[in-house]
């Protein structure tokens, strides 16, 4: 079944062709890699997701229900939690507090909610820096803030915007567990990245944008035999 | 040690009228506790929520010009003014919160500074109705003596207080806070922003507003360049947070003793006394660079100075 389905997605600003009739659906319970290169629409497909843009034509639905025009607030209360490529982290709270003022959303009162805060940094191995202020992490712990906020929410869904750049291999291989242990919960995965090595061992099916156009569609292995896809990497082989 | 300290500063502030204060000294202190009501209704939406503010005396216009009317129009007690106030300031921050909220940082502070003025300037022109620039006056006061004067502020700071210390700790707090921090990560995670930035804006004007009622019973003559001007309310209000410390529960009231002293003392200094606002200005510059968490905020900063220096590694 698919959980995520996007139907012809098109979103123009002004005069620029952001996306491109985009379609694809996600199967629940796996995860999605999408890939392409830098300014190929990755990050403004999540936005339409999200509900920051709507869409300029096509649809968006989530568990059969249109929500292309709903707010981020309604969108991410319905189950679709996100992370962004630039962290965000509440930057003068304590990395409870942080990951608190995410849990409210599910939890009827205060004590509820740092049940669930502390399950979700317990999960992403923050437990023990849960008294820092936030802004004094450094990047990878706060990019598993970042996943423990969205978590927080308890979504079915989880979009995953670039949480691998800028870690050592160390913390990658961290991160990797952390998002396999995701999805071992049921918890289904749309993720943008740049590392090969973590969208292929991670990835169910692997989805390709171009120029925000989807040039490809199919499981890692079929993707990195892709000539299309080789070329909007390598560049024409002409040329090379 | 830090639980007790509300209940202890108010248990002496209690007592203080038995000592016999001169009426001079106890109008200051009325004037301390009521700008840190304010202090605390701006810093509610200032300091915790981000939506920094520069039209404060809109709402505290409003609360005193919903108690004088009522005094006006209907002749009754002012003192009615405090619980009109609450509807009234309400309503009021609706409306402003559906004109001003869609805007963001700099451009909400600009809007509300605007409201301010429209405000005074509607309150100036409507002159069947509010009496214009002659004023309302209350034409017998309650009580000649200020200690229940002061003891209903202080009631009213006592509430306001505790209300801000239970807002902050619920769920409002952290959504507040939240908001502040990054309104589109706050959106994402399921905060309707708007909501939240809106009761921020009614807490906040409903605190205000109940000040300014009280203004006008306590002073009993009120007029718009009086309540609704940009510089003595809004500006001074912002200061009083920024002084005392942003998003600090003792921020305002810090703020306020510094603020009410500083402009009775630099006010009654022969020459100077009339550059007060220049000192003002010259005062806010050395806050927002050398503590811009205000004194509240940057206690440490501030106690680090008097330290030897070698205690400092």
């Amino acid at each position: 079944m698919s959980l995520l389905q996007i139907q012809h997605v098109s979103k123009r600003f002004g005069g620029l062709a952001a996306l491109t009739d985009v379609s694809y659906s996600v199967e629940k319970g796996k995860i999605l890699g999408l890939i392409g290169p830098n300014g190929a629409g990755k990050t403004t497909l999540f936005n339409v997701v999200n509900g920051f843009y709507p869409p300029t034509k096509g649809e968006v639905l989530f568990k059969e229900e249109r929500i292309s025009h709903l707010q981020p607030y309604q969108i991410c209360k319905r189950g679709v939690g996100r992370t962004f490529q630039v962290v965000r982290p509440l930057q003068r709270m304590t990395v409870l507090d942080n990951v608190i003022a995410s849990a409210f959303l599910r939890a009827k009162d205060k004590a509820g909610a740092e049940r669930i805060a502390l399950d979700a940094l317990q999960f992403t191995g923050l437990y023990d820096d849960r008294s820092l202020v936030s802004k004094s992490l450094p990047l990878g712990k706060r990019k598993k803030l970042e996943i423990a906020r969205a978590l927080a929410t308890q979504p079915e869904m989880l979009l995953l915007d670039e949480s691998f750049a800028g870690l050592n291999p160390f913390e990658q291989n961290e991160l990797i567990d952390i998002i396999r242990k995701v999805k071992a919960k049921g918890i289904t995965i749309m993720i943008i990245e740049h590392h090969m090595k973590v969208i292929m061992s991670l990835s169910d099916q692997v989805v390709v944008l171009n120029y925000g156009e989807k040039i490809a569609e199919g499981t890692p292995k079929e993707i990195g035999n892709n000539p299309l896809v080789i070329e909007a990497y390598l560049g024409e082989a002409e040329r090379a | 040690m830090k639980k007790f300290m509300p209940p202890i500063i108010l248990a002496v502030l209690c007592f203080l009228p038995l000592v016999g204060l001169s009426s001079y000294a106890m109008h200051i202190l009325v004037l301390v506790i009521m700008w840190s009501i304010i202090g605390m209704g701006w810093n509610l939406l200032g300091g915790y929520c981000g939506q920094v503010s520069f039209g404060h005396a809109a709402f505290f216009g409003m609360g005193a010009y919903s108690s004088g009317l009522l005094y006006y129009h209907f002749g009754i007690s002012g003192w009615w003014g405090l619980l009109v106030s609450i509807p009234v300031l309400t309503i009021t921050s609706l409306v402003i919160g559906f004109i001003c909220l869609r805007l963001r940082g700099a451009y909400f502070a600009l809007a509300t500074l605007a409201l301010g003025e429209v405000l005074r300037v509607t309150a100036e022109n409507l002159v069947k109705f509010t009496q214009g620039d002659l004023g309302i006056l209350i034409k017998q006061r309650t009580w000649v003596e200020k200690t229940w004067y002061f003891y209903v502020i202080l009631l009213l700071a006592a509430g306001s207080f505790l209300l801000v210390k239970k807002v902050m700790e619920s769920k409002l707090g952290y959504y507040f806070v939240a908001i502040r921090e990054d309104q589109d990560a706050a959106n994402s995670l399921g905060i309707n922003t708007t909501l939240y930035k809106t009761i921020a804006l009614c807490l906040s004007g409903v605190l205000t507003g109940m000040a300014g009622a009280f203004y006008m019973n306590y002073m009993g003559y009120i007029d718009p360049t009086t309540v609704f001007p940009l510089y003595d309310i809004s500006i001074v209000t912002v200061m009083v947070v920024m002084v005392g410390g942003v998003a600090t529960y003792w921020g305002p009231v810090i703020g306020a003793l510094i603020m009410v002293f500083l402009a009775e003392v630099i006010r009654s200094m022969p020459k100077i006394g009339a550059a007060h606002q220049t000192l003002f200005g010259i005062l806010l510059i050395f806050i927002i660079i050398f503590l811009p968490n205000g004194i509240v905020g940057d206690f440490r900063k501030i106690t680090g100075l008097f330290k030897p220096r070698g205690a400092l590694k």
